[in-house]
């Protein structure tokens, strides 16, 4: 796209892309320090991901300062306005996707107490693997700006989704087999909900970046592959 | 009196909306001034009770097109005029239309307020007299009482009507060159940029003001601010080097138009 005849207010926008980079980069390894933490009880670990999650909040607020600033001075139009309120939506997302490891974080010293065995911590490694991935490719989009490619990660949601319930049946069979694994398999659920979540955000900014793309908002429903909250119903 | 509620508003324009009629229809007009073309075979239509704003950069040919809805290029020697333009179905450069009668029913706005060097009253009542539209002295205090109102300016002037109209501040003379216009009962209102040469305040006012004349009529607008154009108007036009390039729905045209010239002019980027 054309540059624009007031050269700062190219660099106003670049701030916002270069500063949401950076987020997504760093709400990324959160993510994965999260879960490396929980699965090797490493308590160093996830005392930093908590801590790095003050940094997550701050460039949130820095976006959201810097767009508040920019929509004041320059009045953006089309493409330009899209591209602000896309960067605030985008920042949210990615903050949201921090406190969400952040959460991961807490709940190790809980679970680290218990044995876990393997097979659970390698569902829950394999989770976040594809939620990362997710995440990895949602910036990759946000650097590109591919409508295509924004749409095909949204596609893919479902698969997450669907690790996440057969989880869910997994950490009940532990729970029934011992209650003892109650405390450690109800934490173990909540990250994992967590993990699942991070993937719907990971699909929030993909849809995002689409209409930041287009103008226009991603067609038809989202796929959805998550039947957890039905499990144990009547029937199920 | 006149002045109509917010909610009044909406649900009046509501209705008429729903069957798009066009007050106005261009086609394949082009003007020359002398030998210079000055705009390439305009198809535009101008519907009914809407606000049509006409955008682009300087030179584009937004003013031309806009003085060729009431015929203000015929005082212009050189200019030329071909195509057809229409108003409720008549073509308006048929050699049987008057055109002063023409302008009575298009009326204009100009840039920079210019009311006549006499009264606000002989201002406002000037126009129906010279076309016949009272005879009574309180026939002439109807309306000009009526046509301030329209324009707003009815409490601000009403205890100083022989007082005159250049003694107003810059925002209240465009508001009496409004009423001026609206006191010949005219089918549509070109406005020329009318807010360009008005503080913040007066323009929220002429903005407000059209806002609530578009109950009544049709209103074309020219105006160089894009923010102007994307509050006021419900069609907009984008012109560009004498061509059309692009008319859609207003929300549509400054969130997501179709045309990349659009696209880089309402956001400030070299095309």
């Amino acid at each position: 796209m054309a540059t624009h005849i007031a050269s700062v207010y190219d660099e106003d926008l670049k701030y916002l892309t270069r500063r949401i980079s950076e987020m997504g980069g760093l709400a990324e390894q959160m993510v994965a320090e999260s879960v490396r933490a929980l699965v090797n009880s490493d308590l160093a670990l996830a005392q930093k991901v908590i801590s790095d999650d003050a940094i997550l909040d701050d460039a949130e607020r820095q976006i959201g300062e810097k767009a508040i600033i920019t929509i004041a001075k320059r009045q953006p139009m089309a493409a330009d306005l899209r591209e602000i309120m896309g960067s605030i939506r985008i920042a949210a997302d990615l903050e949201r996707v921090g406190d969400l490891g952040k959460n991961n974080a807490k709940r190790v010293i809980a679970v680290s107490s218990a044995s876990l065995p393997r097979q659970l911590a390698r569902g829950l490694e394999h989770l976040a693997e594809l939620a990362l991935v997710q995440l990895k490719e949602v910036l990759d989009v946000y650097a590109s700006r591919s409508p295509e490619k924004a749409n095909s990660i949204r596609e893919r949601d479902g698969e997450i989704d669907a690790i996440y319930t057969s989880l869910f049946r997994e950490l009940l069979t532990y729970m029934m087999e011992d209650p003892r694994n109650i405390t450690p398999c109800t934490h173990l659920l909540f990250c994992a909900k967590n993990i699942e979540r991070i993937g719907d955000h990971a699909t929030n900014i993909a849809e995002t970046i689409y209409y930041m793309a287009t103008g226009a908002q991603p067609v038809g429903e989202r796929p959805k592959d998550d039947t957890a909250n039905t499990v144990g119903a009547i029937g199920t | 009196m006149n002045i109509m509620t917010e909610a009044a508003v909406e649900k009046a324009l509501d209705q008429k909306m729903n069957t798009v009629s066009h007050k106005m229809v261009g086609k394949d007009v082009s003007v020359y001034y002398g030998e210079k073309r000055a705009l390439f075979d305009v198809n535009l239509n101008v519907r009914e009770n809407t606000v049509t704003a006409l955008i682009g950069p300087s030179g584009c040919g937004k003013s031309t097109f806009l003085r060729t809805l009431n015929r203000m290029n015929d005082t212009i020697e050189s200019c030329r005029v071909t195509g057809r333009i229409t108003l409720d179905e008549d073509d308006i450069y048929d050699p049987s239309i008057d055109v002063v009668e023409l302008r009575a029913r298009v009326g204009m706005v100009f840039q920079k307020p210019n009311p006549f060097p006499k009264s606000i009253y002989e201002n406002v009542a000037y126009g129906p007299k010279i076309h016949g539209l009272a005879r009574t002295k309180a026939e002439f205090d109807q309306i000009v009482e009526t046509s301030l109102q329209k324009a707003g300016l009815w409490n601000e002037a009403k205890d100083r009507l022989h007082e005159p109209g250049t003694g107003l501040s810059g925002g209240q003379q465009q508001r009496l060159c409004i009423a001026r216009a609206v006191a010949v009962s005219p089918e549509v209102i070109l406005m020329d940029e009318p807010c360009s040469a008005l503080d913040p305040i007066a323009t929220a006012k002429v903005e407000e003001l059209i806002h609530e004349l578009r109950a009544n009529y049709t209103i074309v607008i020219v105006t160089h601010s894009m923010q102007q154009a994307a509050r006021v108007s419900q069609r907009t036009a984008m012109f560009h080097l004498g061509n059309l390039v692009e008319e859609n729905d207003t929300d549509k045209m400054f969130t997501n138009p179709d045309d990349q010239r659009t696209q880089d002019y309402i956001m400030g980027r070299f095309g």
